[in-house]
């Protein structure tokens, strides 16, 4: 078997084959980083939604919250079908990739918006309390006192969420996007070892999850030093 | 009409009864108000509407002839700049050193300048015992240091009336001397104050009206010497025997 593999390890590794993986992986670093920093800015904006002392209106409450326990709920692969079907049906002309993106957007808002709320809940009352007796806007509460104070609640996990977008995107191999996954899979059809085309894409894997989960702690670090001295 | 005029103010929250019925209190410049009564009664509750973290359900309140709508921002917020609270468990804001915590309101909120702010928050520390502290976060101060910040971070907001909730409560004993001691200086400058207060020898000292609520009512008031050697109502009876007998 060893013998095999470094016998077809050249051919694997040809520049067509380079220039297929290199095309995946920019697709796949697309969907878990543009997915997921899309996704998290949406989940703060639903987390300032759902929240009593940031956001009044009634209905937007209810509405961010339906959607958030709902979408968290519902596995990736069925909420991937769920968007394919959405554009079908509504005609729109939309790439399998847009498909796969407005899902990791979907998801990663749902999420984020938890993990935020956590955050917000993490700093107790009675500073609210203070501040909006000192006519603080909502706004400034929440940039100036809360904010400041959640990162070290939020961070870690939801680092540890990003980490798993980028798993998840394997997912939309699925339906055909032409991500990492789909990629081996493609070039495991063409006749390379199942080991090579896995095995390449896994430490790929592995590179692009390591650093961020390594970047998020580092951040973590830094701003929680910052929230002390 | 007095300098703070607080008339018919009733209170619900929680769609529970009533936590304050029909609350009328005339509190003139320079004077201050001891506000006593067992737990539960209301007392807190006055100053937390004053400020607006609660809505009244009826009643009126005037600062200095200007009645406050606290349904309207606007009106809110002008009642907010005559006010300063200072709350039971301190509420520093913990990212911030005890200097920024005195500092921020005056220099976001009110837009002044930050220079000049800072060395009026830094006089005002040093006026609390605090001038070694100024670049301390509230974790690293002792609850006495955290409420004498409080107490600052109140002032620079140079209130006309102070509101002090149980200010002392959450203390160890020995820290409550030090708080109580800022607390006369203010009275001999003339600050005008509404206190809620547990310390009764306190209270007779430098209050010169005491107010007695018993379940979201006024009972009783008068100059505290009055109040608590000649109770007039059988409940500040009942109220100041079990009180001097501890």
């Amino acid at each position: 078997m060893w013998e095999q593999l470094v016998e077809d390890a050249p051919r694997f590794f040809s520049s067509w084959n380079l220039l297929f993986l290199g095309e995946a992986l920019l697709n796949t670093l697309l969907l878990s980083y543009v997915g997921a920093a899309l996704g998290f800015a949406i989940g703060f904006g639903l987390a300032i939604g759902r929240h009593p002392r940031l956001y009044g209106f009634g209905p937007v409450r209810v509405a961010a919250t339906g959607y958030v326990e709902t979408f968290r709920r519902i596995p990736f692969l069925v909420k991937l079908m769920c968007v394919f079907f959405a554009f079908q049906l509504s005609g729109a002309q939309a790439s399998l990739f847009t498909i796969a993106l407005v899902t990791v957007v979907l998801s990663a808002a749902a999420f984020a918006a938890e993990i935020a709320r956590a955050g917000i809940e993490s700093v107790p009352a009675p500073q609210w309390d203070a501040a909006e007796a000192m006519n603080f806007s909502r706004w400034r509460v929440l940039t100036r006192i809360v904010a400041p104070q959640s990162w070290r609640v939020v961070l870690p996990p939801l680092f540890g969420y990003a980490v798993g977008f980028i798993k998840s995107t394997s997912i939309a191999s699925q339906i055909g996007v032409m991500e990492m996954t789909y990629a081996a899979k493609i070039l495991n059809t063409r006749g390379f070892s199942a080991l090579l085309c896995f095995g390449t894409i896994l430490i790929v894997y592995f590179l692009i999850c390591w650093p961020t989960k390594r970047f998020g702690e580092r951040l973590e670090a830094r701003l929680g030093r910052r929230a002390k001295a | 009409m007095a300098f703070l005029s607080i008339q018919g103010l009733t209170v619900s929250y929680g769609g529970k009864a009533d936590v304050l019925r029909d609350v009328s209190l005339d509190v003139e410049r320079g004077e201050v108000i001891g506000l006593i009564g067992p737990s539960g009664s209301g007392k807190s509750t006055i100053l937390r509407t004053l400020v607006g973290l609660l809505k009244p359900r009826a009643g009126t309140v005037a600062v200095d002839g200007a009645k406050v709508d606290y349904g309207s921002r606007g009106s809110l917020r002008a009642a907010r700049d005559r006010f300063a609270i200072v709350f039971q468990q301190y509420n520093l804001f913990q990212n911030m050193t005890a200097l920024r915590n005195v500092a921020i309101a005056p220099t976001l909120v009110k837009k002044r300048n930050r220079a000049e702010v800072e060395r009026e928050a830094r006089d005002l520390l040093a006026r609390v015992g605090l001038a070694e502290k100024v670049d301390a976060y509230p974790d690293e101060l002792s609850g006495g240091q955290q409420q004498r910040v409080a107490i600052a971070r109140a002032l620079a907001l140079k209130p006309d009336i102070l509101l002090l909730d149980e200010v002392t409560a959450a203390l160890d004993p020995e820290l409550v001397g030090e708080v109580l001691d800022t607390i006369r200086s203010l009275q001999r400058d003339g600050m005008t104050m509404l206190i809620v207060s547990h310390e009764m020898a306190f209270i007779r000292e430098v209050a010169s009206r005491v107010a007695f609520l018993d379940q979201g009512a006024v009972v009783e008031t008068g100059p505290p010497a009055e109040m608590f050697d000649r109770p007039q109502s059988p409940r500040l009876k009942e109220f100041t025997s079990r009180i001097l007998r501890h």
